[in-house]
């Protein structure tokens, strides 16, 4: 029987198994040539990561040496990049100009990175992360030194970073999304993995957009939406990959995102197969070695022979190729309905656990640090069976799996008396069951404070709670008062804490805190990014998916799902020009209700979501912006005619109102705060009932605090009087500071003062003069982020997705907005 | 052009990629006079649900989107982003569509 003859294109990692395989099935069959673009062997493409550290050598990884090729026979052309494939004559022809015929043919022509299109790609210094000319290249930047921007932090660019640091680059990572490496991590794990990668002085900036590379000759810059600037002698672009399917849709074979196959790897020609990352099958296509292996034993039983072999999907796990990083993802990841997690955090130790489950069977997991038991979860993820025996016990690792030992009690109860719990204070099991009888303790706190079990590191406080549970039986309540599901800690705690350990991010403070959930509720996370807000002014970027909607678009939404608008009016104060702009703006989008507020200003209810950017557009253009009508923050600073035109008024206090207002928008703060500001004890401006009211005397200004005028109904409490309007705004802006960095979210002024006692208010921000100033010189710092107007912002094009419908189809509905030109 | 013919019962709509919605947010798709709002988890999962809660019409798009569910902006009702039904002691169920994620496209079955 004469030999077929087997052309493959391309000479990757899939073809190089695939021929392995034949070669084992059908020894005999194919007389083979192989085109590679690459002027080398087959070599281990995985494992470029280490090369580039400098860990391996090329030769370390080649799988295929020329030996290997020569002894079956195979002509090998290096280089030679194929450009045409002719059906008809059943040959391909290489640039070189060297034609093949071919009686089965396999496409193996692998993915080409994806490169940004920004101003500056084409820049010498600008690399991808793909074959070994690339690791050289980097290799020779690394030699020259200085720093290298890696521009994608996923798997292959994190491994760029990781190498070009150990080269001895400065890095810095850019990231678009907010956490890294998000197709394999959830956030909290992505959290864990920059931080330490910024332990080893790689820099990691997450939520950037690069806009341009900068150099003359060669990279010098790279520039990043916002404005910022880095230095940069080599820049990596690792943001993806894209099958590579010019050469077989040129020859007309069917392709969609990729080559499509069907299971058997036959393209919609029955004599040409494909594997490898070009490949798209089952409206699938994959980067990682596992399925690529796959496809390579299929294509290779098929062509040895008739088979039943058929490629099917499998989850395969991500590792990161960094020494000393220990990360393992695999399935779901995500948070979905009917999606149970079992999470374990150990934040002392730097490690995080979560398994996803859904119908008691395991769909995913993601470890950290302890990722030992990765391959264990794989196979009940990959047997799908139930899990319901093994649940309570699951997330501690096959080595905690007894027979039938399901409750995680039964461990602790087995301890003999002598058995060490508290490592850090060499306190026995014995020693805090005899306190809990003894003493009648019935809380953690107590147990510590008596026996210092758990009172240092704290890791063992798991175990102490299990003594306790086994010691008081039902009358253990584990549970603190926790602010939502997702925690056991107050809102106090949480504050004290997000300062204490410098959290900065909201995954942060998940992983720090040992977070029961992976994501957090809505209870927690508008709490959470308020509190990282006031915390850390200027460097914590609020993440609108974690505001109430109001926050999110800066309008008030209302019960048919319109929202009302109320542009800021500064201290009551407004003129025939607002006006005029106010009613053009009725008239122009059909407002169906104009009404004054207690607040003294107007609100335009019933305005539709998608005009509210022009709506903001025109009062912008009559100098109106946002009166934050709907924030936790700075609502009004209602006042009285004053001086000005009251026969009874004392001082200015419209003035002194609008300075106030001046000063004060724009601060986010745990509840929303109101102000007044009345000219005589009369009180016209009702400033007795506001959260910081000033009352003017002749003398000077009366300053109170703590009223309410809501569900609760409570007059202010006096804070002092002093006698300048200076004086005035300083104390204001400290008592709000020292509100916002004390207030638990959503906890009023009177609230926060009552439990934290009014005399401390009084003694930091009225006696203490320095106390004063510095909480009064920390708001102003603060305010320098938070003064600028969200209408403008959004006119000028931010979070435009929030106001246009994603699509439209059919008529749509009969609109509220039939745009009239107000009449002039 | 928008529709793609799998199978000529189902009316699978393109309606824009997942990179237009942002993570743990939603976008509408007006269909006549019904809006349906289109989710997006934290870990790039798509749910499509009419904008609407069971309880008093609030509009879901609005709200926040956790752990597979969505909190109306309203009443703060919690509603499951897979089936659509209330979650804990609230009673009542939002209709939900078939979606299709293919790549970074998104489809949306119309027929449905």
């Amino acid at each position: 029987m004469t030999k077929q003859k087997l052309v493959i294109i391309g000479n990757g990692m899939a073809p190089g198994r695939m021929l392995e395989h034949l070669f084992d099935l059908a020894p005999d069959a194919f007389d083979v040539t192989i085109f590679n673009a690459e002027p080398r062997v087959n070599y281990d493409r995985i494992m470029l990561s280490p090369v580039l550290s400098g860990e391996k050598s090329f030769d370390d990884i080649v799988i295929h040496d020329d030996a290997w090729y020569a002894a079956r026979n195979i002509a090998l052309h290096k280089g030679h990049k194929v450009v045409a494939i002719d059906r008809d004559a059943r040959t391909v022809t290489s640039a070189g100009g060297i034609t093949a015929a071919y009686d089965k043919l396999v496409v193996a022509t692998g993915s080409n990175p994806f490169i940004i299109p920004v101003p500056g790609h084409t820049l010498p210094g600008v690399l991808a992360y793909r074959d070994l000319d690339d690791v050289e290249g980097m290799t020779r930047a690394a030699a020259a030194g200085g720093r290298a921007v890696v521009i994608g932090g996923g798997l292959l660019g994190l491994e760029a970073a990781a190498g070009l640091k150990a080269q001895g680059m400065d890095v810095t990572v850019l990231h678009l999304m907010p956490t890294l490496m998000e197709r394999q991590l959830d956030p909290a794990a992505g959290y864990l993995l920059q931080k330490e990668l910024e332990s080893r002085g790689i820099e990691v900036i997450c939520g950037a957009n690069t806009k341009a590379i900068h150099g003359q000759e060669k990279v010098e810059q790279v520039e990043l939406e916002d404005g910022t600037l880095i230095d940069a002698s080599l820049v990596v672009m690792a943001v993806g990959i894209r099958p590579n399917t010019q050469l077989a849709r040129d020859a007309g074979l069917e392709v969609q995102r990729g080559i499509v196959t069907d299971s058997a790897m036959r393209t919609s020609d029955p004599d040409i197969f494909s594997v490898g990352e070009c490949v798209e099958v089952d409206c699938r296509v994959y980067g990682l070695v596992a399925p690529l292996y796959q496809m390579a034993k299929v294509a290779a039983t098929h062509l040895a022979g008739a088979s039943d072999a058929a490629f099917a999907h499998a989850e395969t796990p991500t590792k990161l190729k960094v020494t000393g990083v220990n990360l393992y993802s695999v399935g779901e990841f995500g948070d979905g309905p009917g999606f149970e997690d079992i999470v374990l955090r150990d934040a002392n130790r730097g490690t995080y656990k979560r398994i996803i489950l859904k119908n008691n069977k395991v769909i995913g997991t993601v470890l950290y640090g302890d990722v030992a038991d990765g391959t264990w979860y794989n196979e009940f993820l990959k047997s799908g069976e139930d899990v319901s025996a093994l649940r309570d016990t699951l997330i501690f690792g096959q080595a905690r799996q007894g027979t039938g030992a399901a409750d995680p009690l039964a461990a602790i109860a087995n301890l003999s008396d002598d058995a060490e719990i508290c490592g850090c204070n060499g306190i026995c099991k014995g020693t805090i069951v005899n306190a809990i009888r003894d003493k009648g303790l019935s809380t953690l706190a107590e147990v510590r404070a008596h026996t210092k079990a758990s009172a240092s590191c704290g890791t063992c406080t798991g175990l102490v709670e299990g003594v306790m549970a086994l010691t008081l039986g039902d009358q253990f309540a584990k549970k603190a008062e926790g602010m939502c599901g997702c925690t056991d800690l107050g809102h106090g705690d949480v504050r004290r804490l997000i300062v204490a350990k410098g959290l900065k991010s909201i995954p942060a403070v998940m992983q720090e805190l040992e977070w029961k959930t992976s994501g957090g509720c809505a209870k927690c996370r508008p709490a959470l990014n308020y509190y990282l807000l006031s915390d850390w002014p200027g460097e914590y970027r609020d993440d609108q998916q974690s505001r109430f909607i109001n926050e999110r678009v800066h309008a008030n939404i209302q019960k048919d799902g319109t929202y009302s608008v109320v542009p800021r009016m500064w201290g009551g104060m407004t003129s025939s020009d607002e006006l005029r702009a106010i009613a053009n703006v009725v008239d122009k989008f059909n407002i169906p209700d104009v009404k004054v507020t207690g607040g003294q200003r107007i609100d335009l209810l019933g305005v539709r979501k998608e005009d509210l950017p022009a709506v903001w557009e025109d009062l912008n253009k009559a100098g109106m912006v946002s009166g934050h009508a709907y924030a936790k923050g700075l609502r009004t600073v209602k006042t009285c005619v004053g001086s000005t035109w009251c026969r009874f008024g004392t001082q200015d206090s419209t003035g002194l109102g609008i300075k106030l207002e001046k000063f004060l928008w724009g601060s986010w703060t745990p509840a929303k705060v109101k102000l007044a500001v009345t000219g005589c004890p009369r009180n016209c401006a009702e400033a007795t009932c506001k959260d910081i009211g000033v009352i003017c005397v002749d003398s000077g200004y009366q300053i109170v605090y703590g009223g309410a005028a809501g569900l609760h109904i409570q007059g202010t409490t006096e804070l002092g009087t002093v006698k300048t309007e200076e004086e005035v705004i300083e104390i204001a802006g400290a008592v709000t500071q020292m509100y916002r960095e004390q207030g638990f979210y959503l906890e009023r002024i009177y609230k926060w003062a009552e439990r934290v006692g009014y005399d401390t208010v009084k003694a930091a921000i009225l006696d203490d003069l320095d106390s004063r100033r510095a909480y009064y010189e920390r708001f102003v710092h603060s305010q320098k982020f938070s003064q600028s107007d969200p209408w403008s912002e959004r006119v000028s094009g931010v979070d435009k997705h929030e106001f246009k419908p994603l699509a439209v189809f059919g008529d749509a509905p009969a609109t509220a907005t039939t745009v009239t030109e107000p009449a002039e | 052009m928008n529709a793609i013919s799998r199978d000529t019962a189902i009316d699978w709509r393109h309606v824009g990629t997942i990179d237009d919605i942002p993570a743990q947010g939603a976008r509408c798709v007006t269909n006549g006079a019904m809006t349906i709002a289109v989710f997006r988890t934290a870990d790039d999962r798509v749910f499509a649900l009419e904008d609407k809660c069971p309880h008093r019409n609030g509009p879901l798009s609005q709200g926040i989107v956790h752990d597979g569910c969505v909190t109306c902006p309203l009443h703060n009702w919690v509603i499951s982003l897979e089936t659509g039904a209330a979650q804990g002691a609230d009673e009542g169920r939002t209709a939900s569509f078939p979606i299709r994620l293919d790549g970074r496209d998104i489809y949306l079955n119309l027929t449905a």
